[in-house]
């Protein structure tokens, strides 16, 4: 799957790019889905050896086991496939955490993939210049329900049920990094019941 | 100066409303009959005894009433107050800049008695008795900005100044236009103004933030921004839209007068001391379409501004659908006369 073209969007979204290589002492990969084959091309142009140093973080969602051979095939130093990115959370936050000045982070797949690493490697104290993102795959997006906070996974349409207060909600194209979330808000709020037929925005 | 403070509700049965004398000093937005955004912004200047110019911070009849609304909303929801960890000086310096401001513009209304680090601070329209150790948080009920945002009117956005922006890393937001301070929380200028329509093509908010890093410290700026809203609500935020968003269904002809307000921010800007953070308070004035038209010139002009007000901001705004029956109301105050220049009545 080619990279994914996005509409111009508003200033607080972020703007992903396409990842290289760069020299760093050591590399950290985390990838959902196809994102992971935006490791796969990064992997035709790495110099030798750079996959020695370097440790994959990847959760391969419904693509299940097309891209798992193809990661390991890489070599990397460690190359770990989880179920879900909150599994794999314990583990990525032992890695940033160990970090030494000089590794550089590749961030591909969905924006709520990229969105959420992102925000832990800053945590840690990665500056922004070490991070490298692409966007690949769904663009199903990761909302935050401004109402009762509770954050809604993988949203393909809009409106949408939020998934813990059950209030249907449009989607905004507000981002916060800090939640690594979309906005959401009541759809019927003017008009209670009058609920519009949700229609697919997002694949 | 004695200020009668009004005991009404911003909520529920909403008995608040304008004395006679609030109404003539209202800040009314529009010098001229349309309205466009632009990068209006002038000192903060003390100008027109009586204004809400007057003042760095204006007290005004309904601050107690305001604050016993804030503690409501804080009680509901405390996301409303947050201060990121490296923001805590800038709190002491609001504190300071707010404490000083009113002990000597308010002295029958606040007094500060300071012996080094050692405060006493007096605040008697809401029976306040605190001494405490400046620069010391163990000594206070609630973090600096908390506890001095608690007692003065307003939202506050404090912004860390970094990389050539500003950064929302502090605020108190209960009185606000429909923005979330937990979500815009940790955003840089361009980021958090990201929905507003048209100034960021119009290169608004390019000249804004130039003029804005470099306010200096004594040397405050000012600005308006206005809406409409429906209920004397202080509270229009989206975490409670799924509440107050159903009453702008409630406005007819017959009671627009009582429910349809004008809605201005006063928005200010000082350099903090210690921090070199700035801080932002957004003071709210409401006033009723009934109030307003009192005085025959903003009824005027308030008519054809809204009239004539493109789509898209009347849509951002939040009262695109109740505009035509808001446009007919005011219509019959509006004689075609030509208005004079400059916001004041006549
Ligand atoms: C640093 C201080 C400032 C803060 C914290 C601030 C904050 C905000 C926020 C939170 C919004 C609402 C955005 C949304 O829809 O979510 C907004 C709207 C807006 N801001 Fe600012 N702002 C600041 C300074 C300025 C300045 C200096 C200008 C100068 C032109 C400006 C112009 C605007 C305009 C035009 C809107 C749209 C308002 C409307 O149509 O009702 N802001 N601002």
């Amino acid at each position: 799957m080619p990279k994914t073209a996005f509409e111009p969007s508003i200033k607080s979204r972020p703007i992903y790019g396409t990842l290289e290589p760069r020299p760093g002492k050591s590399h950290l990969m985390i990838a959902d889905a196809e994102g992971a084959e935006a490791i796969l091309d990064l992997a035709k142009s790495t110099p030798k050896g750079m996959f020695d140093h370097t440790h994959i973080i990847y959760i391969p969602k419904k693509t299940g086991e097309t891209f798992t051979g193809r990661l390991r095939e890489l070599n990397p130093a460690q190359c770990y496939v989880g179920p879900s990115y909150e599994a794999a959370l314990p583990r990525l936050r032992r890695v940033l955490n160990d970090a030494h000045m000089g590794l550089q982070v590749y961030l591909s797949g969905s924006e709520g993939l990229m969105g959420q690493a992102m925000l832990e490697a800053t945590n840690a104290g990665i500056p922004h210049s070490a991070i490298q993102t692409e966007h690949r795959g769904s663009t199903a997006r990761r909302m935050q329900c401004v109402h009762c906070k509770g954050i809604t996974e993988d949203v393909t349409t809009d409106p949408f049920q939020c998934a813990h207060c059950g209030l249907h909600l449009f989607v905004r194209d507000h981002y916060s990094r800090r939640i690594a979330a979309f906005q959401g808000v009541r759809v019927d709020a003017e008009e209670p019941g009058n609920v519009p037929e949700p229609v697919e925005r997002f694949k | 100066m004695t200020i009668n403070f009004r005991d009404e509700t911003f909520r529920d049965d909403f008995t608040f409303r304008n004395s006679p004398e609030a109404i003539k000093r209202f800040p009314f937005p529009f010098h001229e009959d349309s309205y466009m955004y632009s990068v209006n912004m002038e000192p903060h200047k003390s100008y027109r005894p009586g204004s809400v110019y007057e003042r760095t911070f204006d007290v005004d009849e309904h601050y107690v009433s305001e604050m016993k609304d804030r503690a409501k909303v804080l009680a509901e929801d405390p996301l409303r107050c947050q201060s990121l960890p490296h923001m805590t000086l800038a709190g002491w310096d609001l504190l300071e800049l707010i404490m000083v401001s009113k002990a000597e513009e308010y002295p029958d209304l606040f007094e500060l008695h300071r012996d080094g680090n050692k405060w006493h601070w007096i605040n008697k329209p809401l029976g306040i008795d605190q001494k405490f150790v400046f620069l010391d948080e163990a000594t206070l009920p609630y973090g600096p900005m908390e506890y001095i945002t608690r007692q003065t009117q307003g939202d506050f956005a404090v912004l860390d100044q970094r990389d050539d922006n500003l950064w929302m890393d502090a605020g108190m937001v209960t009185t606000q236009a429909d923005w979330s301070l937990d979500f815009d929380i940790g955003m840089n200028f361009f980021e958090w103004h990201a929905p507003v329509p048209k100034a960021h093509e119009m290169g608004i908010f390019v000249r804004a933030l130039k003029f804005l890093l470099n306010v200096r410290q004594g040397a405050p700026a000012r600005r308006l921004n206005w809406t409409m809203t429906v209920n004397p609500l202080l509270d229009t935020s989206p975490e409670n839209y799924h509440k107050w968003g159903v009453m702008k269904q409630d406005l007819t002809m017959e009671n627009m007068g009582e429910k349809m307000h004008l809605r201005v921010e006063l928005q200010t800007f000082f350099r903090l001391p210690r921090s070199n953070a700035l801080v932002f308070p957004i003071r709210c004035y409401l006033i009723k379409l009934g109030e307003l038209v009192t005085e025959p010139k903003w009824g005027r002009r308030l008519h054809r501004v809204l009239r004539d007000l493109p789509e898209e901001l009347a849509t951002y705004k939040g009262f695109i659908s109740n505009r035509p029956k808001i446009v007919e109301w005011l219509s019959k105050y509006d004689d075609g006369k030509p208005t004079s220049p400059g916001i004041w009545p006549d």
